[in-house]
């Protein structure tokens, strides 16, 4: 967090200041070690497996909150007796399919009742639900004295039973006493007095587990009671600034704004079928036709009306997985002609460059926007393929435009945080010569292209020429207002008062917003996120600084603050509580919950949406108002987190024959060939973990900080980190050069010899690690080889992140071939180690 | 106003109240956002491109073109020291001019250049250093220096430009954690007392302030520190003393000398008529 986000970092440090004490668990000793109370270096890609020992060793001391447990988690909840575990299956659970890699989630399912994912499609639980959903739907049953052997709480126990100190150890290589001793700090620190946060970034994301390993974070804080509670959660660390928003009101191809899911291709639903479909009966989402109709009607105005279903069917629809490492193997295939990168450098910043820059080469056309004429906009003229001459320029038919663009500083608008803080930034400067603001860019192209289609008579463009296009624009750029947009997003009613609150939102096209969660940023007509009100001017919380979504509450599920019957855990901890007097919520925060709803509220019969959960259901985003422990839905890779290898390990998984997630995504082709694991022949040829990562003076994958001379100068040159005992085991000299090889190609770097970077002992065996800035490429001042460039494309099965933080490699002193020389070391590499289209693909050892 | 604020001995009449630095390094994360800050406001030159394998420092030492410095030393102290268990330690340190109550370079300077401010910095005026390069050896700390392709002298100004305009300088503002501290010299003095003392509470006792002391070699510095170990383990001199202040007593020695000498000659040629 200090390395990569530093400015974030000095509330840590304000934290510790006051007493916190900071334990920082990362492969690599960063900015941050230095700083923390406690240091634990671990092995890549084994995070479930010491999060899995933490929940284990709460169960084993009884340190679980067991009150706030029952009451606000599904711990109680009864499970199918279908359900199989990982630990009855070898590695897998119920509902595996080999043929399709993939599970059906039936027998994962409560007892008696269907419960449905807090995100995205639903279609398939409102299907299996229709049985229980004509015959009312009752809620699933309970066992609160938690003993019950088919309750969560019991699976729970039974799951983790296996992840000892002793076994974290082994997997891991942190030894017991340092786990032990991390185990009591945070058990100390949880609890009716105290609450301890969790703060994660790629490290935890960019695995082919990566979601279960934030799955695993959320079940200790749950077992801990450090959700909803001042002091506790899950802090997500983005990558770059405003990646929040940009899941909000998202660039992502399955998510229409505020997390409402796309249209599929196949499916030919009018609005209500989708809603039904989509939507949940029961907690927040039961109020989904709301949003999703202010949304077409802030996107299609006039044209949206109740006869044409608001011009439901204008919405774009998805076919199948189009994330970014599925259409580059469609630009490799021919399927995609076309590709806009704006503020990206897939050139560096993705895994496997190679199959990134062959893919654009297979282009009709290219369009960059970014603030530097990056590595992603000149691979055709001097890449490196162009240098082993697997390109040549004369053959490569992508018409590349690069259109310069403005940066922050030279245009209004908001950032989004990770605690959903939204704040505004004024234009600074104007952008130099042509560069304009993405604004600017989709705007104009948008009026220039409604234009061209003016008077079209043909259905398909109706949807573009029926849009709202009406911004006003200011300046001699013709900038448009970042503010009209934002007020667009806020919505407003009929008569065109802005919006305050998303439970204004109606389903009968008489509100237009935006994006329901950020309804309210542009309340009464003001900015809200523009508001800098000093801390000292204003409560602890500081509700008047920027503007959090939802309704500006700045701690979600604050309902959990206070105990079942109203009361806050403690006076120390206080932040919400029930007003019998006024019959209603208060506290320091905006309630997260229905504000008049009492703590013994009980749900009629047949009652939907929140008012479905009951006064002690904090979590208002799940059907049944539950912390989940078990996710009996929404997850394509099991109920509960389970440790697996990483796609490329160098020892075996101590846990099951399963080797790796059985779902993850592969793609096995010439150029994205994988490793053999542990103890298959062949493995050892790739004897070394590697890991990248950023370092503070440089900027992702180095577009706005690598043109920089006062950035460069700081890190002046791509390294690559190695422990002295590697360098001793390999011949590296400190400061000479060294390459790294992997079967995608092979990169060199200078040597820097550091005790920071670790060698382990895992598995009875020692384990040494390469360490890999990835920030460099050929443009700049400061130039070097792509660490990304030996990654694979292996995919988390959920959001399709890439494995990025752990693969294995081989290092040897010496800086790396040339021309053709560089692609024939990489095919010696494979042949030695017998790398074939089928190595790795499989999900057992080897 | 402390009574030994520089300002009144160059002659000021009622200065501001004296500001300074204090360096915090137990709470630097060594970011180095106070070495960009420092070059952007007061647009010093970028340095080489040179990887110096010095764990992440490639900047190498205060310099011409380097105004704040951030050194970063790893240590693995050995187990059974007072404060070393056998773990790693990265020790993250932001240097910069100590603007001393007892400034040699000043005393050195020939033309005036260099000049104590009425807020008790020392400041090189660009537009008249002849570049005689006097006030280099005069540093204690090696911290001026001339440019290479310039060769007139050149170091940090404690932002004398936002200091009249009331504003803190451009490191001081950028440092997310507050390691480098801004302020009249005598609170800055007072803060750090307390904080060594908090940290000497929580055991860390190998925590030690560095140029904060008016007894010290240069008459305590404008800018000091607290440091996490030995000063020679960040590269800073262990007991700095002021050249010049010794020139008095030197004067003296050469001016009894040349008495001698005289007087030995007048007695020789008194003797020699004899």
């Amino acid at each position: 967090m200090a390395e990569c986000h530093p400015v974030g970092f000095q509330w840590v440090m304000e934290a510790k200041a006051r007493g916190a004490t900071v334990v920082h668990v990362d492969p690599r000793y960063t900015r941050t070690s230095a700083l923390a109370d406690v240091y634990v270096p671990l092995r890549p890609g084994t995070d479930i497996a010491f999060l899995g020992g933490l929940i284990n060793h709460v169960l084993n001391e009884g340190k679980e909150f067991r009150e706030y447990v029952v009451a606000y988690t599904n711990a109680a909840t009864i499970v199918a007796d279908d359900f199989r575990d990982t630990e009855d299956l070898d590695g897998i659970f119920s509902g595996f399919d080999p043929e399709r890699r993939s599970y059906d989630p039936s027998s994962w399912q409560y007892e008696g009742t269907v419960a449905m994912p807090a995100a995205g499609h639903r279609e398939w639980w409102n299907g299996a639900g229709s049985e229980t959903a004509s015959s009312g739907r009752r809620p699933p049953a309970r066992d609160e004295t938690l003993t019950h052997p088919r309750c969560v709480f019991q699976l729970l126990r039974r799951h983790y039973s296996r992840y000892t100190p002793e076994l974290v150890e082994r997997i891991c290589g942190v030894p017991r006493q340092q786990f032990l001793q991390v185990a009591q700090l945070l058990i100390d620190n949880s609890g009716p007095e105290r609450t301890s946060a969790f703060a994660y970034a790629m490290g935890w994301t960019q695995h082919t587990v990566g979601v279960q390993s934030i799955r695993a974070a959320s079940v200790l804080q749950l077992l801990l009671g450090n959700v909803g509670r001042p002091g506790g959660g899950i802090l997500a660390l983005r990558g770059h600034a405003s990646i929040q928003g940009s899941t909000d009101i998202p660039t992502l191809y399955d998510l229409l704004p505020g997390y409402l899911p796309m249209r599929r291709a196949h499916d030919h639903q009018g609005l209500d079928d989708f809603v039904a479909g989509a939507s949940s009966r029961t907690g927040q989402w039961g109020h989904m036709r709301a949003y999703l109709v202010s949304l077409l009607k802030a996107w299609w105005g006039e044209s949206a009306t109740p006869e044409n279903e608001f011009c439901f069917d204008y919405l774009p629809r998805v076919t199948g997985d189009h994330g970014t490492y599925q259409t580059v193997q469609g630009q490799l295939d021919g399927s995609v002609k076309g590709y806009f990168l704006a503020g990206e450098n897939p050139a560096v910043g993705s895994a496997n460059g190679k199959m990134q820059r062959l893919g654009m080469s297979n282009l009709d056309w290219l369009v960059v926007r970014d603030l530097a004429m990056i590595e992603s906009a000149t691979w055709w003229l001097d890449g490196p393929e162009i240098e082993t001459g697997e390109l040549r320029t004369e053959d490569i038919g992508t018409e590349v435009f690069f259109l310069p663009a403005a940066a922050h500083t030279e245009k209004d608008g908001s950032f989004t945080n990770t605690q959903r803080l939204l704040q505004w930034h004024h234009q600074a400067v104007d952008p130099p010569d042509d560069a304009r603001s993405d604004l600017w860019f989709y705007y104009h192209l948008g009026r220039i292209i409604r234009e061209k289609l003016a008077g079209s008579d043909d259905e398909v463009d109706r949807p573009v020429l029926d849009l709202v296009w009406d911004y006003p624009t200011v300046g001699d750029l013709d900038e448009p207002s970042a503010e009209a947009v934002l007020s667009e997003i806020n919505g407003w009613d009929a008569s065109g008062r802005p919006l305050s609150s998303f439970t204004q939102l109606a389903d009968d096209g008489s509100t237009a917003c935006g994006c329901w969660i950020y309804c309210g940023c542009y309340a009464d007509g003001v900015n809200q996120t523009a508001r800098r009100k000093p801390g000292a001017e204003q409560s602890w919380v500081a509700p008047e600084w920027g503007w959090a979504w939802p309704a500006n509450r700045r701690l979600l599920y604050n309902r959990a603050s206070a105990d079942p019957a109203g009361r806050p855990w403690s006076q120390r901890k206080a932040y919400l509580w029930w007003d019998e007097d006024r019959r209603a919520w208060t506290g320091h925060d905006v309630p997260d919950c229905t504000t008049t709803k009492p703590p013994g509220y009980q749900p009629t019969e047949g009652a939907s949406g929140v008012d479905a959960l009951s006064g002690t259901d904090p979590f208002i985003m799940q059907a049944d108002g539950k912390g989940w422990l078990f996710a009996p839905a929404g997850l394509t890779d099991g109920p509960f987190p389970t440790h697996y290898e990483p796609q490329e390990s160098p020892v075996d998984n101590l846990l099951h024959t399963q080797q790796r997630n059985p779902v993850r995504r592969v793609f096995s082709r010439r150029h994205n060939r994988y490793h053999p694991s542990g103890g298959a022949s062949g493995a050892e040829v790739f004897p070394y973990v590697v890991s990248t990562y950023r370092l503070t003076e440089h900027h992702t994958a180095g577009g706005m900080s690598r043109g920089l001379p006062y950035l460069s100068e700081l890190q002046p040159e791509m390294f690559c980190e190695v422990s002295p005992e590697l360098a001793a085991e390999r011949g590296l000299e400190h400061l000479g050069w060294a390459t790294i090889i992997s079967a995608r190609t092979a990169i060199e770097a200078r040597v820097v010899v550091t005790s920071r970077m670790a060698s382990l002992d895992v598995a009875g065996r020692r384990l040494h690690q390469v360490g890999l800035p990835y920030h460099w490429g050929h443009n700049g001042l400061t130039t070097g080889d792509s660490a990304n460039d030996i990654l694979s494309f292996v995919l988390d099965p959920n959001i399709l992140i890439q494995e990025s933080k752990v693969a294995t490699c081989d290092i040897r002193p010496g800086r790396r071939p040339r021309g053709a020389a560089l692609v024939e070391l990489v095919e010696s590499y494979q042949r030695r180690a017998g790398i074939g289209p089928e190595t790795g693909v499989s999900n057992e050892r080897g | 106003m402390s009574a030994a604020d520089p300002a009144l001995g160059a002659g000021y009449e009622d200065p501001p109240t004296r500001v300074g630095f204090f360096t915090d390094t137990s709470v630097c994360i060594g970011c180095k956002a106070c070495e960009v800050a420092c070059k952007e406001w007061n647009g010093v030159p970028a340095g080489d491109l040179d990887l110096l394998g010095t764990s992440y420092d490639n900047t190498g030492g205060l310099g011409a073109d380097t105004w704040r410095h951030v050194a970063f030393i790893e240590q693995r102290r050995p187990p059974g020291t007072e404060a070393g268990s056998g773990e790693l330690r990265w020790l993250m340190s932001s240097d910069v001019c100590k603007h001393c109550t007892r400034a040699a370079c000043l005393d050195v300077c020939p033309t005036g250049a260099l000049f104590r401010t009425e807020f008790g910095t020392v400041v090189v005026q660009e537009d008249v250093c002849n570049g005689c390069g006097y006030c280099i050896p005069a540093c204690p700390y090696g911290v001026i220096d001339q440019r290479r392709d310039d060769g007139r002298a050149w170091k940090c100004t404690l932002c004398y430009d936002r200091l009249r305009d009331h504003t803190e300088p451009a490191c001081a503002m950028a440092c997310p954690t507050d390691s480098i501290q801004f302020g009249p010299l005598d609170e800055l003095r007072q803060r750090a007392g307390r904080r060594l003392e908090h940290l000497h509470d929580l055991g860390v006792e190998d925590a030690r302030l560095y140029g904060h002391d008016e007894a010290d070699g240069v008459g305590g510095a404008g800018a000091f520190f607290l440091l996490l170990d030995r000063p020679e383990v960040y590269g800073l001199p262990p007991d700095p003393v002021v050249g010049t202040g010794e020139l008095p007593r030197m004067w003296a020695a050469a001016g009894a000398a040349a008495l001698t000498l005289v007087a030995s000659a007048v007695a020789a040629f008194a003797g020699g008529r004899r």
